[in-house]
C-alpha cells in the first residue's frame, strides 16, 4: 500500500527496538497497568510501534472490537497508540489478537500519558496571537497610508482592545518566565521580550489617549506571535521525541507473582513486594527484587544491571539481583529487599548523588540575554537622557527612549536559537535519533571526550558464533535443529545457522536450565551445552559442577563432537563510528563492568586501547567526574542500568532504544536504530546548529548595530519598526534552514537493518 | 466614515468566529492524532458511526 510510504521506515525501527521486549504480559499485570473509568469500565494503554497506515487502523480497531467484554478500542496514529476500553473481571486476550494480527504491542504506563497541556496552551496562544496580529495589522496599514483625525484615533483604541488579550493571554506565557527568571536572580531571553512589548503597549495606549499619531500595538502583538511560533514548534519537536521514547517497551517488572504459605498464588505491584515473600519467576520475566534462588536452575541474563556479556547460570542459594533476565527455566526465590532497597533503587539514589553538566549547565541564549539586555535597557536610558538634555521635552525624550527598546526587542534573537534547535532535532529525528531536552545539543556541540559502555552500546549485548566454519557443517545443522527449542543466547546464536538439510531429525528436545538442550536422533543421545553435563565421558575436574566454565559442545552418546566458540557480536558500525569519533578530534574510552579479557577483545577488534574493566557503577561516575575535573566535557553512550549515575554525571549522554528504562529516561539523546553511526552524526548536526546559532546571534547583533542608531536618532516610525523587526526575523529563519541544505550532503546514516517478515506482517 | 461602522465589527466577528472554532476543534480533541485523520479518510464509512469509530 502507497501510504505505507511514508513513516513507515520510523515505524519499523521502533519495532526492531521493541522487539527485545519479552513475551507478552500476564492478565494479572495488564490488569495492574490499566485505568479505572467509570461505570465499571477500565481503559488499557498500549503502545504499538508498526501501526502506520489506514490498514492498520481498521485491522486493528475492527479485530479488537469483536472480542468479547471490549467497549472500544481507538488507534492514536501520531503517538502509534491504542487505547483499548474493556469490562469484567476477565482480561480480553489483546495481546494475542495483536500478535495475530502482526502486531507486537506493549503496556504504556498510564502516568506517563497525561495529556500534554503545554502544546495545547501554546497553541491557543499562537491561535490568539495570530488573529489579534492579523487584525491590528490590518488596521495599522489603514493608519499607515493615511488615515487621520478621528478615524485614526478610532483604529488606534479598536488596536488597544484587540491586543488586551493576546497580551493577557498569549504574552502570560512570557511574563511566567521573565518573572520566574528575575525571581531567581537570573536573566533570560523572556525579560527583555516582556520589557519591550509592554513598554510599547503601554506608550501606544498614551499616545492613543492623547490623539497622538504613532502607535506601536502592531509591533508588539506581531512580535508575541513570531516568538510564539518559535517557541511552540520547540516544544512540539521535542514532544514527538518524548513520545518515541515512552513508547518504547518497559524492561524493569511491574509485579511478580507471589507464592503465599498457603499455596495460593498472587499477584503483586513491585511496590509491594517485602523481604520474606516467595516469587515465582517464569523464563522471559525479569528478576523484580534482590532476592536468593529457593529452587530452580536457570541462566540470567545479567548484562543490563552488571554489564556481563555471558549469561550466568544460577541454582539453588545463588543470590540474584532485581532487573535480570530469567532466560531458560522457572525459579522460585525468596525477596531478600523491598523494591525502594533493590539494586535498581540503589542506581536511583547515586543518579540523583551524580550532578551533572546538566544542573550547571546554561543554555546560550540565556547567557547572550543576560549580556544583551542590559546594554539594550542601558542604550535606552542613555538616549532619554540625551534628548532630555538636548530638547527638555520629556514626552519626546520618552518616545524616542522606548522606540530604542521596541526596535532592540529581541524578536530575532528569541529566535535565533529555537528555530536552529529545531531544524537540527528534525533532522536528527528523520536519522532515528530523539533529542530530549533543548539544551542537550548546545552541551552536545562542546564535548571533547567520549566514554562508551561495552556491553549493550559497542556490542550488542547478543552472543555470535565465530568458528562456524571450522565446525562440520551436519553437526552444525544438528545443533541449530536443538538449539531452535531453547532461549538461550548462545542457543540464538547457533539456531541461525539450521538449514542444511541432510542431518538425522531429533526427536523428544528437553532443555535443562544452567546445563543446555537434550534430544534423541537416530538413538543417540544428542546433547548441546556445557562441556562438563553434555561431554559427561570426557568429563574433567570441576567442570560437570553448576555454572563451572568449560564451553559449550555438542555431544553424542557423551563424546563431544563439536565445539562452539562465542564472542559477543559489535553493534553495525561501531568501529566506524570510534574512528569518526577520533578524527572529530574527541578522546574515546571504553569502560566496562565486565572482565579485562573480553573487554580487551572487544577493544582489539574496535582499535582502541584506552579501557576501564570491572567497574562498579560508581566506579563510572567517579571516572567521568575525574574527567570532568581534568577539564573536559564529556558525552556518555550507555545502556544498562549500571550506566545510569554515569549517564547523569556526564555534561551530556546518550542511550540506545534497548537500553534499561531509567537509562532511557536519564539520557539526553537516545537513537532508535541499530547502528552507533547515531552518535557521530549527533555529535556533527549538533556542532553544525552551533556554529548556525552563532551566526545567527551574530545576525540579530548586526541588525541591531544598524537599528538602533537610526531609533536613537529619532527616525523610527512604527511602519519602520514593523518592517525592521519581521526582515531580521525572517533572516534568522532562513539561516537556520540552510542546516537542513547542507544536512543532506552529509553522508547519511546506514540505513535501519530491514527485516522482510517485518515489514510483510505489518500488512496485514 | 459609517461604513466603517459595520464593516469594521463584520471583520472582528467573522475573525472571532474563526478564532473560536480554531478553539473549538483543540478542545474537542479533533488535533490529537492529526496522521490518524489523515489516514481514516481512507476507511471504508459503512461500518463507522458518525465519529468514525466502528459501530459494533
Amino acid at each position: 500500500m502507497s501510504c505505507c510510504a511514508p513513516g513507515a521506515e520510523m515505524a519499523l525501527e521502533v519495532a526492531e527496538a521493541a522487539s527485545a521486549a519479552s513475551a507478552a504480559p500476564s492478565s494479572d499485570e495488564i490488569k495492574l497497568a490499566s485505568r479505572a473509568l467509570d461505570g465499571g469500565c477500565r481503559q488499557t494503554d498500549l503502545s504499538v510501534p508498526s501501526v502506520h497506515c489506514a490498514g492498520c487502523i481498521q485491522a486493528i480497531e475492527a479485530a479488537l472490537a469483536k472480542l468479547e467484554n471490549i467497549d472500544s478500542a481507538r488507534v492514536n496514529l501520531s503517538t502509534k497508540r491504542v487505547s483499548v476500553r474493556w469490562r469484567g473481571e476477565q482480561v480480553p486476550p489483546f495481546f494475542a489478537t495483536l500478535s495475530r494480527l502482526g502486531y507486537q504491542a506493549h503496556l504504556f504506563d498510564p502516568e506517563i500519558q497525561e495529556k500534554d497541556r503545554t502544546l495545547s496552551e501554546l497553541i491557543r496562544a499562537v491561535a490568539v496571537a495570530g488573529f489579534a496580529a492579523g487584525n491590528i495589522m490590518l488596521l495599522s496599514v489603514s493608519v499607515w497610508s493615511g488615515a487621520e483625525g478621528a478615524t485614526r484615533d478610532l483604529f488606534h483604541w479598536l488596536s488597544a482592545l484587540i491586543a488586551i488579550p493576546a497580551l493577557a493571554f498569549a504574552g502570560g506565557i512570557y511574563f511566567r518566565s521573565a518573572a520566574n527568571a528575575l525571581r531567581h536572580g537570573r536573566m533570560n531571553m523572556d525579560v527583555p521580550i516582556v520589557v519591550g512589548v509592554s513598554l510599547a503597549y503601554v506608550m501606544s495606549l498614551y499616545e492613543t489617549i492623547n490623539h497622538g499619531e504613532h502607535a506601536y500595538f502592531d509591533a508588539s502583538v506581531s512580535l508575541l506571535f513570531f516568538l510564539l511560533i518559535g517557541r511552540t514548534l520547540d516544544h512540539v519537536m521535542r514532544e514527538r521525541a518524548r513520545t518515541a521514547v515512552n513508547g518504547l517497551s518497559r524492561l524493569a517488572s511491574r509485579g511478580s507473582l507471589v507464592l503465599r504459605d498457603d499455596g495460593k498464588r498472587e499477584y503483586l505491584p513491585v511496590a509491594e513486594l517485602v523481604p520474606g515473600l516467595r516469587l515465582l519467576i517464569a523464563a522471559g520475566e525479569r528478576i523484580p527484587v534482590d532476592g536468593d534462588i529457593v529452587s530452580g536452575y536457570s541462566d540470567l541474563d545479567c548484562s543490563i544491571v552488571s554489564g556481563e556479556s555471558a549469561p550466568k547460570a544460577v541454582g539453588a542459594g545463588a543470590h540474584v539481583q532485581a532487573g535480570t533476565l530469567n532466560l531458560t527455566g522457572p525459579l522460585t526465590m525468596l525477596a531478600t529487599a523491598a523494591a525502594k532497597d533493590s539494586f535498581l533503587a540503589e542506581m536511583v539514589r547515586l543518579m540523583e548523588a551524580a550532578e551533572g553538566g546538566r544542573s550547571r549547565y546554561r543554555r546560550i541564549a540565556d547567557r547572550v540575554s543576560a549580556l544583551y539586555a542590559p546594554v539594550v535597557h542601558l542604550a535606552a536610558f542613555m538616549t532619554f537622557l540625551g534628548w532630555m538634555i538636548a530638547s527638555g521635552d520629556w514626552h519626546r525624550a520618552l518616545t524616542i527612549a522606548i522606540a530604542v527598546l521596541i526596535i532592540t526587542c529581541p524578536c530575532a534573537l528569541g529566535l535565533a536559537v529555537p528555530i536552529v534547535q529545531v531544524v537540527a532535532a528534525r533532522r536528527l529525528f528523520e536519522a532515528g535519533v530523539m533529542v530530549k531536552d533543548g539544551s542537550a545539543m548546545e552541551r552536545l556541540a562542546a564535548i571533547d571526550a567520549a566514554v562508551f559502555d561495552k556491553t549493550g552500546t559497542l556490542t550488542l549485548g547478543r552472543p555470535r558464533l565465530i568458528n562456524a566454519s571450522s565446525i562440520d557443517p551436519t553437526m552444525l545443522a544438528i545443533a541449530a535443529d536443538m538449539a531452535a527449542h531453547s532461549h538461550h543466547p548462545f542457543s540464538r546464536a547457533i539456531a541461525g545457522y539450521a538449514g542444511y538439510s541432510g542431518q538425522p531429525a531429533v526427536e523428544s528436545v528437553s532443555e535443562h536450565p544452567g546445563f543446555g538442550v537434550e534430544a534423541i536422533a537416530e538413538g543417540n543421545t544428542w546433547r548441546l551445552g556445557r562441556r562438563g553435563w553434555a561431554g559427561w565421558k570426557a568429563r574433567t575436574g570441576g567442570e560437570g559442577k553448576l555454572g563451572g566454565y568449560g564451553g559449550t559442545v555438542l555431544s553424542r552418546n557423551g563424546n563431544i563432537v563439536a565445539c562452539f566458540a562465542f564472542e559477543d557480536a559489535l553493534r553495525q558500525d561501531a568501529k566506524a563510528t570510534i574512528r569518526q569519533l577520533k578524527d572529530a578530534g574527541l578522546s574515546v574510552d571504553m569502560l566496562s563492568g565486565d572482565t579485562a579479557k573480553a573487554c580487551g577483545e572487544v577493544a582489539k577488534s574496535l582499535e582502541t586501547e584506552s579501557f576501564v574493566p570491572a567497574l562498579l557503577p560508581s566506579g563510572k561516575v567517579e571516572w567521568i567526574e575525574a574527567l570532568t575535573r581534568a577539564g573536559h566535557r564529556v558525552l556518555m553512550v550507555g545502556d544498562g542500568l549500571n550506566d545510569t549515575p554515569a549517564l547523569r554525571a556526564a555534561h551530556v549522554s546518550m542511550a540506545p532504544a534497548t537500553a534499561a528504562d531509567i537509562g532511557r529516561q536519564a539520557a539526553d539523546f537516545v537513537f532508535l536504530r541499530e547502528s552507533l553511526l547515531a552518535v557521530p552524526l549527533a555529535v556533527d548536526v549538533s556542532r553544525k546548529a552551533g556554529r548556525l546559532i552563532r551566526q545567527n546571534i551574530a545576525i540579530a547583533i548586526v541588525y541591531n548595530a544598524f537599528a538602533v542608531p537610526i531609533a536613537v536618532l529619532g527616525h523610527v516610525t512604527p511602519l519602520i519598526a514593523a518592517i525592521a523587526m519581521s526582515a531580521s526575523s525572517l533572516i534568522v529563519i532562513a539561516n537556520a534552514m540552510r542546516l537542513q541544505a547542507t544536512a543532506k550532503t552529509v553522508p547519511e546514516a546506514a540505513p535501519a537493518r530491514r527485516r522482510s517478515d517485518l515489514i510483510g506482517t505489518a500488512h496485514p | 466614515m459609517t461604513t466603517l461602522a459595520y464593516l469594521i465589527p463584520v471583520a472582528l466577528f467573522l475573525g472571532a468566529l474563526g478564532l473560536s472554532g480554531f478553539l473549538w476543534a483543540l478542545r474537542s480533541g479533533q488535533y490529537e492524532d492529526l496522521d490518524g485523520a489523515a489516514e481514516r479518510i481512507l476507511i471504508e464509512p459503512d461500518a463507522r458511526d458518525s465519529e468514525g469509530r466502528l459501530s459494533n
